[in-house]
């Protein structure tokens, strides 16, 4: 083997890939938050008596579900304009991810409201809480701490699809990585720094997930 | 005439093709204690939950004080009130469980101090005082930092009835209060029933504890195929039945006079 490990082109450019790390997870942070604010919406929307509600978000989830999210990510920078609907490129990724996440924090959340005992909003109903009430007070606390660890699992996952910005030249860790790896040639080292600072956030972000449903936790 | 507390007048109720509740009509003042006994399936949880509308009922009317629940009347035309009307007519009753549906992320005290701070609005240590009162009462004060995963199923039912009286109701439902719980838990809940009952408390119950009943009740109910078969006071209804029906079920019943 000729070829020699040698990272102090990656280290000249180590800042570049930190602030591209730190847009992923601001991106990723906007769009988990919207994102579960629809999930939430639309899980109700799903559990409702309503037929046009349930068919609305039905509808929603089955269509984003099954498009591939680099698909969704190329229509709404490049097919939305035709229509007029014109976004910046952090703008449009934080759009697409925010309804992608919606769908699938959708479906985490019905699975949560579902598993619920009815009886719980009917405590709260009971009590003189109007719907809305016994829902916030009541059915979405219990229900966050049931779903926590699979919702864990899907923020780690968004966090990663941030990456896929990289395709419409949002600035974060993958598009820095490939413009590192164009200009020194050090492919190697460049994605191999990369992928360490991927792993290193995710453990990260696990933890701090682990340590909220920990302190969440409802005592046995 | 003086206004009853609670009027129920031609109640009718269908769950799909099955009518539940084919015309039921009672009067409860202040102050009765009122079974409803009967085999399951014969509409008494139904009842039950139409008096706070947690079921809709589809004929007849439900009146506490005066008021109509649930619903109005437009043009001759029965209208659904709106949710929040429905909200605060509810909180004119207070309701206990079969299940006791404690809310299992808060404390026994934080779950009698939620309705009485979200709903009633008043500040928080108002809520706790009456709260601990409360919890006091059914002898669970010392249990008031437990989750409702950590108490046994009676203490679980007692901390659910303070969490309901303690919204201050001007009529309680029992539903079926003791019918998940362990033969040796039963007494315990009963006992506390039986003290609210004492100090005039008004009480609509749904129960299968027949000797409860007798001792407990001003009126008993019995309802059969959605109807009040046979109404009367517990010396009556355990002792002189006057439907061959009646007399069947309390035979099989566990009561012995």
């Amino acid at each position: 083997m000729g070829y020699q490990l040698n990272f102090d082109a990656v280290w000249r450019n180590f800042d570049l890939l930190l602030s591209g790390l730190g847009l992923g997870l601001a991106l990723a942070v906007v769009s988990i938050f919207l994102g579960s604010l629809i999930g939430l919406v639309a899980a109700f929307a799903m559990v409702s008596k309503n037929r046009l509600w349930r068919g609305l978000a039905v509808g929603y989830v089955t269509a984003i579900r099954n498009t591939p999210i680099l698909v969704l990510i190329f229509f709404t920078f490049f097919a939305l304009p035709q229509f007029g609907v014109r976004f910046d490129k952090i703008e449009s990724f934080v759009f697409t991810l925010t309804v992608y996440a919606g769908a699938y924090l959708t479906e985490v959340f019905r699975g949560g409201l579902m598993a619920l005992p009815r009886g719980l909003r009917e405590a709260g109903l009971a009590l003189g809480m109007t719907e809305w009430r016994a829902n916030l007070w009541v059915v979405i606390p219990v229900m966050i701490r049931n779903v926590l660890p699979a919702l864990s699992n899907n923020f780690i996952s968004l966090f990663k699809d941030t990456s896929l910005a990289a395709a419409i030249a949002v600035p974060e860790l993958t598009f820095y990585a490939r413009q590192i790896n164009v200009n020194t040639f050090r492919v190697i080292e460049t994605w191999m720094v990369a992928s360490l600072m991927y792993v290193a956030a995710c453990y990260l972000i696990a933890a701090a997930l682990r340590r909220l449903e920990r302190r969440l936790a409802i005592p046995r | 005439m003086a206004e009853h507390l609670l009027v129920i007048e031609n109640l009718h109720k269908t769950f799909g093709a099955t009518e539940v509740l084919r015309g039921v009509d009672l009067n409860v003042d202040s102050g009765d204690v009122v079974s409803i006994i009967g085999s399951s399936g014969s509409g008494k949880t139904t009842l039950l939950r139409c008096v706070n509308m947690l079921e809709d009922y589809h004929e007849g009317r439900v009146l506490i004080d005066g008021e109509e629940i649930g619903y109005t009347r437009h043009d001759g035309k029965r209208v659904r009130l709106p949710n929040s009307t429905i909200a605060r007519q509810r909180a004119l009753t207070g309701m206990a469980f079969q299940t006791f549906n404690l809310f299992p992320h808060l404390t026994a005290l934080k779950n009698v101090t939620l309705g009485l701070v979200k709903v009633r609005g008043l500040a928080k240590d108002e809520a706790v005082g009456i709260a601990r009162r409360w919890l006091d009462r059914v002898g669970m004060l010392d249990r008031q930092d437990h989750y409702p995963s950590q108490l046994s199923g009676g203490q679980q039912q007692r901390v659910a009835i303070a969490r309901a009286i303690a919204m201050n109701p001007k009529l309680m439902l029992f539903d079926e209060v003791t019918s998940a719980l362990d033969p040796e838990l039963v007494n315990e809940v009963l006992n506390v029933i039986r003290d609210l009952a004492r100090d005039g408390m008004t009480m609509l119950l749904v129960t299968h504890e027949m000797r409860f009943a007798y001792d407990v009740s001003t009126t008993v109910i019995f309802m059969h195929e959605g109807r009040i078969h046979e109404a009367g006071p517990p010396s009556e209804v355990f002792i002189r039945p006057r439907t061959p029906r009646l007399a069947e079920f309390i035979q099989n019943s566990s009561f012995r006079a």
